[in-house]
């Protein structure tokens, strides 16, 4: 063992504050070892002054100043960019789409496809991953994983129903790349539809693909160069990549380290040749009465609590909005609403795409119900309620006469004789 | 539920067939009819009453299959006994090619079956296979069969969060039930006694050699996916994870009249599209 020395007077001028020599040997760093090889830090040598004036100690590395600054380092790390120029296989991938953009379940079905492709040879070998859209415009698709996109709106029309013409189109991609796998979402009557529909008619097509052309449905992982999918009575099964794959929500983890070209692929095949008479026809979407839906299913909910009184005004108003009723656990303990509207943890999970509050404070229990809601708009005359620190939209006043001037403004005020017969019953009712 | 119309040829000449299979409850794993299997024999009777023909290609003894036929009860008219065909087979065998064969012979004209069978590999592919080999038409996620006449069917097909969608389906189709149609009615004991079983005669059942490369495995847990932040930096680690979930960033208005505050909340229901904007009125 090496034994540490030291000069005795380079210590003695370090130690000693007075020295004249001082500053030369102070020791600038906050961390060193001492003799006996043992690491001191001096704490009051360590970090900066923050922007408050009180000292701050970063431990990561990053310096205070440089955050106080204002020049805040990015959270997103930046994205390696992958380009191939000839691919010389594909992994093609139909997303859902819903609402015209990329849903969580297509990114996690892009990041799928890339796994295929990376254990197929990736980048280097020229296997290019390819989403095949019925939409033209769809944002995102760089940083989601895909190197090529194929556009088939000028085919299909993306908003009707036409399965037939869609695979139709999906058999000319088919005919045209013949990609390695195909890879869909498995929901009904989405991607689970036109997939099965496609490994249908891989399967009946020839002898030799029909053999691996059995669609892999519920594929929820890939690992060691199989997939595993769930079957039925609380069985797994484990077999090689299927041709087809139909895969469950979180089947793999979204593309998050690099960014692709999605350059666009004409392909000159055109399918208006399918078939003459389509086996299915669209006759459009039929009105739904918002209240025979089940709440968990909604769409859109208008929910009250015990900041609405004017409960006459409040069914109208949902009647107006087109909207779903939902209640606050204590409208129904005080007996305005059926227990079976009641959202909450001990009520019904709800997964509306707009969940309007009014006058619900959110208790912890009914925003446990309202966490799969995309958007929330709380109506409530406490600023500081938690529905409002939860809501997207919020709106400071009260709940009724709020709703009665919507109503109003779409046309559609309340007949007034009602609300005195309402105040009349809520009375005996509270009586009863 | 509302009985379909139907015309009195189309009732007279109706070949409407259930495919049944075997399910599993979903929490006792006892054995009874599959759920979506019961709702298409329920549209199925309600459709055609008591000349709803089921079939089933497996096992002879399952015990799903008497309570699917003790589903032949509380019909109109003269019902009688309910009939199930059976399609002898092995569980490894392929049932497509059978249930094909036996369809074309019977002169099928509507096929109602579930989406998806609980039991065995439960793809839900089925139905597209047949329609695929007999090149009808199929139709899935069907809530309700609306019009059934002439050479077409008038269905009700769901979709997500509760919404309804019209399908016209040409005759021969395949329809699969879903999930939320009309709730099968009970199996009664009577009429599963005296339901009747035939077994086809000369079937021969194809081992499915596709299905012998694959390794069953009692179904695993899906991990939870956990939130990873990609960042150089532990900084921006620690920040993440001790973020605390709150959804900041929404819009608060104050000190507004009920009517500018209706006004505010209509642009943003007419923004984010759950309202229509207003057209002709």
């Amino acid at each position: 063992m090496s034994v540490r020395r030291l000069d005795p007077h380079a210590e003695r001028a370090r130690r000693n504050r007075l020295h004249p020599r001082h500053l030369e040997f102070a020791r600038p760093a906050w961390r060193w070892t001492s003799a006996d090889g043992v690491t001191r830090i001096n704490p009051h040598a360590l970090g900066a002054i923050g922007p408050n004036g009180i000292k701050r100690i970063d431990r990561s590395g990053a310096s205070v100043e440089a955050a106080a600054g204002g020049t805040q380092a990015s959270a997103e790390p930046s994205r390696r960019q992958v380009t191939i120029d000839t691919p010389t296989a594909y992994v093609a991938v139909v997303p859902e789409l819903p609402e015209g953009r990329l849903s969580d379940h297509d990114r996690d079905l892009l990041g799928l496809a890339r796994q295929l492709a990376e254990a197929r040879g990736g980048a280097e070998t020229g296997v290019a991953v390819v989403a095949v859209t019925f939409q033209a415009e769809v944002a995102g698709l760089e940083e989601a994983g895909a190197d090529r996109r194929i556009d088939l709106s000028s085919q299909v029309d993306a908003d009707s129903y036409a399965p037939e013409a869609r695979l139709a189109a999906l058999a000319a991609v088919e005919t045209a790349l013949a990609p390695a796998h195909w890879i869909f979402a498995d929901d009904f009557p989405g991607g689970g539809d036109l997939g099965r529909r496609l490994a249908a008619r891989l399967a009946l097509a020839g002898d030799a693909a029909a053999r691996a052309a059995r669609a892999a449905t519920r594929v929820w992982q890939f690992a060691d160069g199989q997939t595993l999918s769930r079957a039925g009575d609380r069985q797994d099964i484990q077999r090689d990549v299927a041709r087809v794959l139909l895969a469950l929500p979180e089947c793999a983890e979204p593309v998050s380290d690099t960014r692709h070209a999605a350059t666009l692929l004409d392909l000159d095949a055109s399918a208006g040749d399918a078939s003459a008479a389509p086996g299915v026809i669209d006759r459009g979407r039929v009105a739904v009465d918002p209240q025979q839906i089940p709440l968990a299913q909604a769409p859109f909910i208008l929910s009250a609590g015990r900041g609405v009184s004017d409960w006459e005004g409040y069914h109208h108003a949902a009647k107006v909005l087109g909207a779903s009723e939902g209640a606050s656990r204590v409208a129904v303990d005080d007996g305005y609403m059926p227990r079976a509207r009641q959202v909450g943890a001990t009520g019904t999970f709800v997964s509306a795409s707009c969940y309007v509050a009014v006058g619900i404070s959110g208790a912890v229990q009914h925003l446990q119900g309202i966490t799969k809601c995309q958007r929330v708009v709380a109506i409530n005359s406490d600023p500081s309620c938690d529905m409002v620190k939860r809501a997207d939209f919020a709106i400071i006043g009260d709940g009724d006469a709020v709703l009665a001037a919507v109503c109003s403004q779409l046309g559609q005020p309340q007949p007034q004789p009602e609300s005195g017969d309402s105040r009349h019953e809520e009375v005996r009712h509270d009586a009863a | 539920m509302t009985q379909p119309e139907r015309s009195a040829s189309a009732a007279g000449e109706a070949r409407v067939v259930a495919l049944v299979s075997s399910g599993r409850h979903p929490v006792s794993g006892r054995a009874g009819r599959a759920r979506e299997d019961a709702r298409a024999v329920e549209m199925g009777l309600a459709l055609a009453g008591a000349s709803l023909h089921l079939a089933h290609a497996g096992d002879a003894e399952d015990a799903a299959l008497p309570e699917y036929l003790g589903m032949f009860h509380g019909l109109e008219g003269a019902g009688g006994p309910g009939e199930l065909s059976l399609l002898p087979m092995a569980a490894g065998d392929d049932a497509v090619p059978l249930l094909a064969n036996w369809l074309e012979a019977y002169g099928a004209n509507l096929v109602l079956t579930g989406q998806r069978a609980e039991c065995g590999e439960g793809s839900g592919l089925l139905p597209y296979l047949l329609a695929e080999r007999l090149g009808w038409a199929v139709a899935t996620g069907v809530a309700a069969i609306e019009h059934y006449a002439g050479d077409r069917v008038t269905v009700l097909q769901a979709l997500p969060q509760g919404q309804r969608r019209r399908l016209e389906v040409r005759l021969p189709c395949l329809l699969c039930v879903d999930g939320v149609a009309p709730m099968p009615r009970q199996s009664a004991f009577g009429p599963s006694r005296r339901g009747r079983v035939e077994a086809v005669a000369n079937v021969t059942a194809e081992p499915d050699t596709l299905q012998a490369a694959w390794q069953w495995q009692p179904a695993r847990a899906r991990p939870k996916r956990l939130k990873v932040v990609k960042s150089t930096n532990a900084r921006d680690r620690f920040k993440a994870a001790a973020a605390k979930s709150s959804a900041s960033g929404g819009q608060v208005l104050t000190d507004l009249s009920p009517e500018e505050a209706a006004e505010k909340l209509i642009d943003y229901l007419r923004r984010e599209r759950i309202l229509t904007a207003p057209s002709g009125e």
